[in-house]
């Protein structure tokens, strides 16, 4: 398969701060500096975007050093935490800005989809938004007119067509910006979240329209926070942090990779502390799917458990006990639990402990554990905030089925019977 | 995905950190015709919407200043316009400088403006510059209507007698000038103000002091006497193409074709300089605004 797109060695600098009177000395000694043939001298290499950090730098490599190749007829999907670099990557290629260095080589006519309703005029008409809209994404007069009727259909809103757009409820006027959006017909299609818009109807319409645009043996990049959705319409992913590009491979194992990923603030595996009191020490906490390593990634209505190696010194095993307390990302308590309720007691020695949870329990969210070492039944001596971290995640799924999270933490699974 | 390199592949575009100073992508901006009309039109029909008297305002502004000047500068400065009437001069001076400045003005917030249609979608930046010149001139077609309709009540009830003279011709080339001088203007205004904000303070009161420097409500004439001030004065390049089509209309005024040369060699050196700025802004200044 050809190339359509060719991205070599691309970095791009921002500088940090606000822009003032500094700014002028910074261009005047950059300018010098490309005068007399030197380096730019504030395009040190090495300074990685990781927010975290202490800043010494005033300049920072948003994407550092990227370069990949996207096949004709592919769907890639882009994915990252924030400030990974991936909305920088998706403007460049959209020429929204330039790299600051590097090149990227594109064959055949591209598209963006950053943000729907760009250019929309709030004075003029659904129509004449129509036209307007087209022609900013590309389209030529004479291609809109041609789809006019077919994008009115699409957004469902026909009725409304020759009222101004300011009169349009949000919903209707993303409704239209999407409609116009999809009928565009580029080689490269560069799509980013749009499936946050919309009701569970609409969502279907877009994300069926773009399997259908990837279907047709165009070329899709997608950037998106919601796994499901890349690993339903993408079959190759790449996976940037901090402005490097991580992996790139096959769709699923990229995005397995991503869920594993260590999380310094989330304390999984690779970074776990062991957490000490008196003669107790845990070398390992963290949740894993049954059956399989701690890193792969929980995804809902398959069931997880909690892994707990630990050592108890000097035969002190029965004067203590674990209790842990599951929280929610907003920092409420969803329940505790402990193995002295099911009179599992611990043992002296290195011994690791499983706690195993149904199927269908978790919901798809993060939950954060708290683990309290008791002494004597009532002291409690230790208590490790967010000693673990549970992220359970959606499984793919079908083209039309809903995307959305359902309500709530649980999702158990009950026993149904009719009265007969 | 994979690696290999296509070294002898044709590609639609090349995105580079380094680029030519001339590139336009004019290539680019013929293939965005389409939008430019659109831009236009958008203009047209968002100005007075919801507005009472809707396009008539195109006819108030001119007559409203034209009646301004006629008091403040006809009546109470005692300002001399020659043998033109008094009406008539300031019109047609006030219907040139309109253009000029809107075409200025208008561009020179181009790229602050915009930026939330520049941070989402790629399309040449030039189209935008490039559809307030042709808006505005459609707007200077409207009030050259009403400059003739006053023209011909003078004619048939005020026996003006006219002197049209062959320099009328040349109405075209100062009306492309013009257009030339204020778009330069305002790109290197606009493409400054993405990291100094500090021009965008001169536009405003930059604009209105450029009026009085230029022969809008006097002719260069009237500075026969003051020689000092007509030195500094004819150097702007804005007054061979208002004397020039006064020259035109009236038979009244400062010009001849070595003249007008200049304001040709002006507004081509603004308009490289201008292209060469915006083109190197345009590609990341959505960074910096």
């Amino acid at each position: 398969m050809a190339t359509a797109i060719q991205i070599e060695n691309v970095s791009k600098v921002y500088r940090l701060g606000a822009m003032g009177t500094g700014t002028l000395s910074h261009d005047l000694n950059r300018w010098f500096a490309k005068v007399r043939g030197k380096e730019d001298p504030f395009l040190k290499v090495g300074v990685k975007n990781d927010r975290t950090d202490g800043i010494d730098s005033e300049y920072v490599r948003s994407l550092n050093d990227i370069s990949f190749n996207v096949q004709q007829g592919e769907s890639l999907g882009v994915i990252g935490r924030n400030g990974a670099g991936k909305s920088t990557l998706l403007k460049i290629l959209s020429r929204i800005t330039g790299p600051s260095t590097g090149s990227i080589k594109i064959k055949g006519r591209i598209a963006s989809l950053l943000e729907v309703g760009t250019g929309f005029h709030p004075e003029l008409t659904g129509r004449e938004n129509i036209y307007l809209n087209g022609a900013i994404l590309g389209m030529r007069k004479a291609e809109i007119s041609r789809k006019l009727d077919e994008i009115i259909a699409f957004s469902g809103i026909g009725k409304y067509i020759d009222t101004p757009v300011k009169r349009y409820s949000s919903g209707m006027y993303v409704r239209l910006a999407f409609a116009v959006a999809a009928h565009l017909e580029p080689e490269i299609l560069i799509v980013d979240e749009v499936l946050a818009v919309g009701d569970a109807e609409f969502q279907k319409k877009c994300l069926g329209k773009m399997k259908d645009v990837s279907g047709e043996g165009r070329t899709v990049i997608f950037v998106s926070h919601n796994m499901a959705a890349v690993k339903s319409l993408c079959q190759n992913a790449i996976l940037l942090k901090h402005g490097e590009l991580v992996a790139s491979g096959i769709a699923d194992d990229v995005v397995s990779m991503y869920l594993g990923m260590d999380d310094k603030s989330g304390g999984i595996s690779a970074f776990f502390q062991p957490i000490k009191a008196d003669d107790v020490t845990v070398t390992k906490l963290a949740f894993k799917p049954p059956k399989a390593d701690i890193g792969e990634p929980i995804t809902e209505g398959q069931g997880a458990e909690l892994e707990i190696e630990y050592n108890i010194e000097n035969n002190n095993a029965d004067r203590y006990h674990f209790t842990f307390h599951l929280y929610n990302e907003a920092g409420e308590v969803l329940f505790g639990f402990s193995p002295t309720r099911e009179d599992v007691k611990l043992i002296n020695g290195k011994n690791v402990l499983f706690c195993q949870f149904p199927n269908y329990f978790f919901n798809v969210g993060t939950y954060y554990l708290t683990m309290l070492i008791v002494k004597d039944r009532k002291n409690v001596i230790k208590a490790e905030r967010d000693a673990a971290v549970l992220r359970v995640v959606q499984q793919a799924r079908n083209i039309g089925e809903w995307y959305g999270r359902e309500p709530g933490y649980l999702i158990p699974s009950f026993t149904w019977r009719h009265n007969s | 995905m994979s690696a290999q390199n296509h070294p002898h592949e044709e590609w639609d575009m090349v995105i580079e950190s380094k680029h030519s100073l001339f590139d336009l992508h004019l290539r680019d901006v013929w293939r965005y015709r389409d939008l430019l009309t659109l831009m236009v039109r958008r203009d047209f029909v968002s100005l007075y919407k919801q507005t009472i008297l809707g396009p008539i305002w195109f006819f108030l502004q001119p007559l409203l200043t034209t009646f301004t000047f006629l008091i403040v500068f006809g009546k109470l400065a005692k300002i001399e316009t020659g043998e033109t009437p008094q009406p008539l001069f300031y019109l047609s001076g006030i219907v040139l400088w309109t253009y000029f400045s809107e075409c200025l003005v208008k561009t020179s917030t181009v790229f602050k403006d915009n930026t939330s249609i520049f941070g989402k979608v790629y399309f040449p930046r030039l189209i935008v510059p490039l559809s307030i010149v042709v808006s505005n001139l459609l707007k200077l077609g409207i009030q050259s209507l009403l400059f003739i309709l006053i023209l011909l009540y003078y004619i048939f009830f005020k026996d003006y007698s006219i002197e049209f003279t062959p320099y009328l011709l040349l109405l075209p080339l100062m009306v492309v000038l013009m257009a030339m001088l204020g778009l330069s203007l305002g790109m290197i205004i606009s493409s400054l103000t993405t990291k100094y904000r500090d021009l965008a303070f001169l536009v405003a009161f930059g604009v209105q002091l450029l009026m009085y420097a230029t022969p809008i409500i006097y002719p260069l004439s009237n500075l026969a006497k003051n020689e000092k001030a007509l030195n500094i004065l004819k150097w702007n390049p804005m007054a061979p193409i208002v004397e020039g089509v006064r020259k035109g209309l009236f038979n009244e005024g400062y010009f001849s074709f070595g003249y007008l040369g200049y304001a040709v060699a002006v507004s081509v050196v603004l308009l490289s300089v201008a292209v060469i700025v915006f083109n190197k802004v345009e590609k990341s200044f959505i960074d910096t605004i």
